[in-house]
């Protein structure tokens, strides 16, 4: 499995894409750097940027990977190597190379602007913890998606119909279904749903770090009594860790059963 | 010469000017009653009442004290114990006082044209209950509070049937209720106020015609904060006002006819709050800079109106260049409006999902009430 880790890593690394997302987030933290002058409010910025576009672009290439080397790997399924390490490796060495990328691109701007003395640092972690963790997790839904499609244009049209129901549609029904039930007591309800989608999750927890939270109200207190205790974080990160976990088993069971 | 403070208020007649040396004088409970005297501090001068009663109690007119340092006031549940307890005196000066580990710093009480100027009031009080207020007027009359330092008290500056007052200058901060307090106190003027960090900065509360001109409200940021609480205030003037980095920088709530002009609004949770039953308010000329949201809105327009604010939300031309906006600003998201229906949504705040519907909202109101519209936005910001 490592080797084709390592292969398909390298193989993204030579690719233009890669240089082309790093780029875009070093543009990105360039540009929020140079127009907030000021580390914690670039932060915030930032989080409505990674929280939408860093799904999306994972989604993407997630898929885009899957079918552009699907040659490749008809070739390799051909060699006497167990099968779910092929697709294991292909879907790490996206993952890997697409974090990479994320870290680097805005990790050099915001270092070069003096992160490491500013103690907006543990909001800049938490804010590249959440972005890997979100690449993971939709690499993973995508490469999923891919593995069950083998027509392309049906593979892509699920993927970005998936994005888009996590970071859009989710929350309008989340919305809806508040509004509807407003009668009701509905800060347990709010934490299960925001807890369940890995967008919003990653978003709260980020809000909740940052001087918003205050905003948030009588609501924002129970969230902050829950994702404050080292316990709700811990729930968040293992749910985040889940989302990752469980679409990772479906393409080593997909990748065995699968005819090609 | 006299070896006590005491000894030396007893023997003193009306019209003495009675000069304390440096030193420290474990004294409380000294009565003055019905002699104007002129107590004075050397500098260094600290009157320790070791938690022990009231520093001076007062009963008199033409009087002053001034240059003194008073230390640990008693804490106590039934009474309100303070550094300098003024009853129906007139005419009277308290200036360059130092107030340490307070109770209550000045209670003043049914009294008229006095100055408390200079002063420096601290408390230490962990929670409303066992901390009191650093100058608390009840019944008074035309009373200046000038250049004092309130802080870690209940209340700043409390003000209770407090009428025809001017309070100026003052820095109130890290207060555990209002940095500025009144109650059933008409025609005050406050101006050039800095309230920083307190759990509100001003409450204005069953009051008649206040000014409110030059201050500054910051940093008044947690769950239940604000930079001022309006309830139930008619006839208010909010002019050239800065509210930045507060939860919600004006909470109104009952107000009628107030003129909020020529304010800046910068980055606070929201700007303005309205509740219900108010009416002809004029928002008139205000900045209202990257503010989470503008304005947070209950119940229908109500003969309110808003003119001429400049909007930094605001992403409309100006073709003729007359500095007015062609297509008129609505203040109130959509967002903002759910949030007041359904408290919880809030938790949606900033997702991508929320800025579409705003958006949408914005091309087509459907949901916001349809004439609470900045007619006329400004193109550019205010300054004077």
């Amino acid at each position: 499995m490592l080797k084709i880790l390592k292969y398909s890593f390298y193989d993204l690394m030579r690719s233009s894409w890669s240089y082309v997302y790093f780029a875009f987030y070093l543009v990105l933290g360039i540009v929020l750097l140079f127009l907030n002058n000021n580390l914690s409010k670039a932060v915030i910025t930032l989080m409505n940027v990674i929280i939408v576009l860093v799904p999306l672009i994972a989604t993407i290439f997630g898929v885009m990977y899957y079918y552009s080397s699907k040659e490749f790997t008809e070739l390799l399924l051909a060699q006497p190597l167990n099968r779910s390490s092929i697709f294991l490796g292909q879907y790490f060495g996206v993952a890997i190379s697409l974090s990479m990328s994320l870290i680097l691109g805005l990790g050099i701007p915001f270092i070069a602007y003096g992160l490491l003395k500013s103690g907006a640092i543990w909001d800049f972690s938490l804010l590249l913890i959440t972005g890997v963790f979100l690449t993971f997790i939709f690499s993973a839904l995508a490469f999923n998606i891919a593995l069950s499609n083998e027509n392309k244009i049906k593979g892509f049209g699920y993927a970005i119909l998936m994005w888009l129901f996590l970071a859009i549609i989710y929350d309008g029904l989340f919305l809806m279904s508040l509004i509807i039930f407003e009668a009701y007591p509905l800060d347990k309800v709010s934490l299960l749903g925001t807890i369940l989608n890995p967008i919003d999750l990653s978003r709260t927890l980020i809000l909740l770090k940052l001087d918003i939270s205050a905003l948030l109200g009588y609501t924002g207190a129970v969230f902050k009594q829950f994702f404050g205790t080292s316990l709700g974080l811990i729930i968040s990160f293992v749910m985040l860790m889940i989302w990752v976990i469980l679409p990772v088993l479906r393409i080593n069971f997909k990748s065995r059963k699968k005819d090609f | 010469m006299f070896s006590s403070i005491k000894a030396a208020v007893d023997n003193a007649i009306s019209g003495d000017t009675i000069f304390i040396k440096t030193g420290v004088y474990n004294e409380s409970n000294i009565v003055i009653y019905k002699k104007s005297l002129h107590i004075l501090g050397e500098e260094g001068t600290i009157v320790d009442t070791q938690e022990n009663g009231y520093g001076f109690s007062v009963e008199a007119t033409d009087i002053s004290i001034k240059n003194l340092t008073f230390k640990n006031i008693k804490v106590s549940y039934t009474k309100e114990y303070a550094a300098i307890l003024l009853f129906k005196s007139y005419d009277f000066i308290i200036e360059n006082i130092t107030v340490e580990n307070a109770f209550f710093g000045f209670l003043i009480q049914k009294s008229k044209d006095g100055f408390i100027r200079n002063n420096i009031i601290s408390g230490e009080g962990k929670a409303e209950a066992d901390s009191g207020n650093a100058i608390h007027l009840w019944h008074c009359e035309n009373i200046k509070i000038i250049n004092n330092d309130v802080r870690r008290m209940r209340d700043g500056i409390y003000l209770e049937f407090g009428n025809n007052s001017y309070i100026a200058n003052n820095y109130s901060t890290k207060n555990m209720r209002y940095g500025l307090h009144f109650m059933f106190s008409n025609n005050n003027t406050y101006e050039n106020n800095i309230f920083e960090a307190n759990g509100a900065g001003v409450a204005v509360m069953f009051s008649k015609k206040i000014k409110m001109y030059s201050n500054i409200f910051k940093k008044n940021w947690g769950t239940a904060s604000y930079g001022i609480l309006l309830k139930e205030i008619n006839d208010a003037e909010l002019k050239h006002n800065i509210f930045e980095e507060n939860t919600v920088g004006i909470n109104a709530d009952g107000t009628n006819r107030i003129n909020y002009s020529e304010n800046t609004f910068k980055n606070n949770g929201y700007a303005i709050k309205v509740h219900g039953a108010c009416y002809d308010n004029r928002y008139t000329k205000n900045n209202f800079l990257y503010n989470s949201f503008d304005l947070s809105y209950s119940g229908n327009l109500n003969n309110n109106s808003f003119k001429h604010n400049f909007w930094s939300n605001y992403t409309g031309y100006d073709l003729d260049k007359n500095g007015i906006g062609d297509i008129p600003y609505r203040p109130v998201k959509l967002f903002s409006y759910l949030v007041n229906r359904t408290p919880e949504s809030i938790v949606l705040l900033r997702s991508l999902f929320t800025d579409i519907i705003d958006f949408s909202e914005k091309v087509s109101p459907v949901f916001t009430p349809e004439n609470l519209i900045d007619s006329e936005p400004l193109m550019t910001q205010i300054t004077w």
